[in-house]
């Protein structure tokens, strides 16, 4: 058979790492101590998938993190934990209508991507970020009030649990037909490129995502305009109950030298590396270097829905994962600095429980707005997505958003 | 006023609406270098660069979705189907993303989406469909099918300048075959009915391709005064233009190029028989293609679209009713 050969498009572009320090983008060298690359291991069998690194990585302040960027990272995620766990309740008593989708488990997914968007940037976030949303400045009130369909819920009772995007923070709510919203990150980090503005967009998607033809679509369009844009994959080992061996024979962050732009893949349950794996993301994009993969590594640790009684996932494998909660490590970092994390837990229960009882007293949305707001008016009013907060101490802030 | 096509209308509605506002980029498949595959966007490259006259991947969900993600941060997108048959590979990005955005989170999306449709020159099944009723089915698209030069520019400058998601049909078989005086510079034709031809004895109810058709079919038509009522806009649905030209002539033919089954003429049938039953002096009458795929072969397309002598013949039986 005759050997035949193809050329490389973009043979200075691509640079794929594989664990080795020495292949990082822009040929950067540091690795952070709380950064871990690894190559992502294809999975056989369900019982078989990739679960990050076996040891916790040593705890040495990370160069671009503050020891109040280590503790905003801890508060993110409790706040994300205890709001998804008090909407269950509310749910279980009658009070969250529909269904209820949370991210127990993945809350570094979020947080720690988020925590490296400048106030300019522009996010569309999955329905298992919730973190990102508080980062980014929405109240805990504005969603309890959103997942039990309350006038004062983000989208007004119009759509349900995490299908919101507060556009005053720069974020756009996700759709049900998944990864739709990579192509409209691409699209914003287009529109930046075309105006030359120094910001990026990024986006989260799923393993399942990963099958569909957006995926696909988006990760060529941005490869062949080289956009400023961060995909996420958040790979939380089972779409609905569909295990990874069968929803792809390649690990899709290898997909991503395909497309001429580097992939890489870091622990998901570790949000400073998400953190780090993010700006670097963000420094190459906006310096004109292109797009980059993101592979999280991570556990879908609940059923798909408050529905699912997740019988499909083998125990071994959720316990194995309990032991690599994301706050439990954020918590050791941050106790070693010398804060106490029990009254940080307990100062975010008491904001939940505040939130719970606004969003229990506002009312439900009148039925006679039923038709409101299908059409804008065309009254010359322009809206446009605002301005999220940034509080990473790289961008001068030292205040955690969610506090 | 400058004569023109209809095709050469809407590359001057274009042309002048991005002249004005430097946030309208036009995106699609092979329509820079190229000039679009029917020539609207002929010459754009050189006067707006690659930037705003872009050459996508051939990827429509990509143009629509990215569009989208453009719009949401400033820009004014204008994409093109290179064939409106094309647009269900973006129906997801339009219907799900686009459509639904404002409602939900209170984020006009602004993007056009041009679909050039229609057949009548052997396109086949994947050249020649007029899927504008897949829209008007979804809530928070506005759906427009402008019939004379006039209209196109006019309705193209107004689709771009509209905050919500506007699909503009563009009728294949108008481009080169219409011509008609276009006034200069910048104006916007609202998206409300048009009377193509006044009348009293019965009327015409059609959109895009078939206002031609029908105004052929029934210039002169056994001395019978026949009004033509041109929709231009299917979301929002003139309704009130409906209800006035089917009262005062008691008689309605609509005519689809659509498949018939829930076509856009099905809906203005509904809206007639609820609200005009009583001003009817006949069965309300529909001639559309039937629903089959478009076939490519002359003698056979022939037979599905409808055609000058259809109209004609619904229009006599139903004057005899």
């Amino acid at each position: 058979m005759e050997e035949r050969t193809y050329p490389v498009p973009f043979p200075t572009k691509v640079n794929i790492l594989r664990g080795d320090p020495d292949e990082m983008p822009n040929g950067e060298t540091e690795i952070p101590s709380s950064t871990t690359v690894r190559k992502a291991k294809m999975a056989t069998r369900s019982t078989d998938v990739p679960i990050g690194p076996s040891s916790p990585t040593e705890d040495v302040l990370p160069a671009h993190l503050t020891p109040d960027d280590r503790v905003g990272l801890l508060r993110a995620m409790l706040l994300m934990r205890s709001i998804e766990e008090r909407a269950m309740n509310l749910y279980r008593q009658g009070k969250v209508p529909g269904s209820f989708y949370d991210g127990f488990g993945q809350e570094a997914v979020s947080v720690g991507a988020t925590w490296a968007m400048a106030p300019a940037d522009r996010l569309c976030v999955l329905h298992r970020d919730l973190g990102a949303h508080l980062v980014r400045g929405v109240t805990p009130a504005a969603i309890l009030s959103q997942y039990m369909g309350r006038e004062a819920g983000i989208t007004s009772g119009r759509d349900g649990n995490v299908h919101f995007g507060d556009h005053r923070t720069g974020c756009v709510g996700m759709v049900s037909m998944l990864p739709d919203m990579m192509l409209v990150a691409a699209g914003m980090a287009m529109a930046f490129k075309l105006r030359g503005e120094q910001r990026c967009a990024l986006t989260w998607f799923g393993d399942g995502s990963t099958s569909r033809g957006d995926f696909h679509e988006a990760m060529n369009w941005a490869g062949v305009q080289n956009l400023p844009v961060i995909f996420v994959l958040e790979n939380n080992q089972f779409a609905y109950s569909t295990p990874l061996h069968q929803q792809f024979a390649v690990n899709p962050v290898e997909r991503a030298a395909g497309y001429g732009f580097p992939g890489v893949s870091v622990d998901g349950n570790d949000a400073e590396a998400l953190f780090e794996a993010t700006r670097q993301a963000r420094e190459r994009a906006i310096g004109g270097g292109g797009p980059t993969l993101i592979e999280a590594v991570t556990m879908r640790m609940h059923g798909h829905g408050a529905h699912d009684d997740m019988k499909y996932v083998p125990k071994a494998l959720v316990e194995e994962w309990r032991k690599k909660d994301p706050i439990d490590r954020q918590s050791a970092r941050v106790a070693a600095l010398g804060v106490d994390v029990e009254a940080l837990r307990a100062e975010v229960r008491a904001q939940v429980d505040e939130a719970a009882k606004v969003a229990l007293a506002g009312p439900m949305p009148d039925p006679a707005t039923v038709t409101d707001r299908v059409f804008h008016p065309h009254d010359g009013e322009e809206i446009l997505l605002q301005d999220g907060l940034a509080p990473w101490s790289g961008f001068g802030a030292t205040k955690p958003a969610t506090s | 006023m400058t004569e023109m096509t209809y095709l050469r209308a809407i590359s001057d509605g274009l042309r002048t609406e991005m002249r004005v506002d430097e946030r309208v980029l036009l995106m699609g498949e092979d329509i820079g270098v190229y000039g679009g595959a029917f020539k609207v966007t002929d010459g754009f490259i050189e006067e707006f660069g690659p930037d705003r006259v872009m050459d996508t991947p051939l990827a429509e969900s990509g143009i629509v979705g990215t569009a989208v993600g453009a719009a949401v941060v400033g820009l004014r997108p204008v994409c093109e189907m290179q064939f409106a048959d094309f647009v269900s590979c973006g129906f997801d990005q339009i219907v799900n993303v686009a459509g639904k955005m404002l409602y939900r989170q209170g984020l006009p999306v602004n993007i056009t989406v041009r679909l050039p449709s229609g057949g009548g020159f052997s396109g086949g099944p994947y050249h020649s469909q007029n899927p504008e009723a897949w829209f008007m089915h979804a809530p928070g698209l506005k759906v427009v099918a402008p019939s004379t030069a006039e209209d196109a520019k006019g309705m193209i400058i107004a689709s771009i300048r509209d905050p919500n998601p506007v699909i503009y049909m563009e009728h294949k078989n108008l481009y080169r075959r219409i011509k008609g005086e276009v006034p200069e510079g910048s104006y916007e034709t609202p998206f409300t009915a048009r009377t193509a031809r006044e009348g009293t004895d019965l009327v015409v109810i059609a959109y895009g391709g078939m206002v031609h058709t029908a105004l052929e079919a029934t210039h002169d038509l056994d001395g019978a005064s026949i009004m033509v009522l041109d929709l231009r806009s299917l979301v929002p649905l003139d309704e009130q233009a409906i209800l006035d030209a089917v009262r005062l002539c008691s008689k309605v033919v609509i005519v689809d190029e659509a498949n018939q089954t829930c076509a856009a003429g099905a809906q203005v049938s509904a809206l007639i028989a609820q609200y005009a039953f009583e001003d009817l002096d006949g069965p309300v009458v529909r001639v559309a293609s039937p629903d089959v795929p478009i076939p490519f072969s002359p003698p056979l397309e022939g037979a599905v679209l409808p055609s000058v002598d259809r109209v004609r013949e619904a229009c006599r039986q139903l004057l005899e009713y």
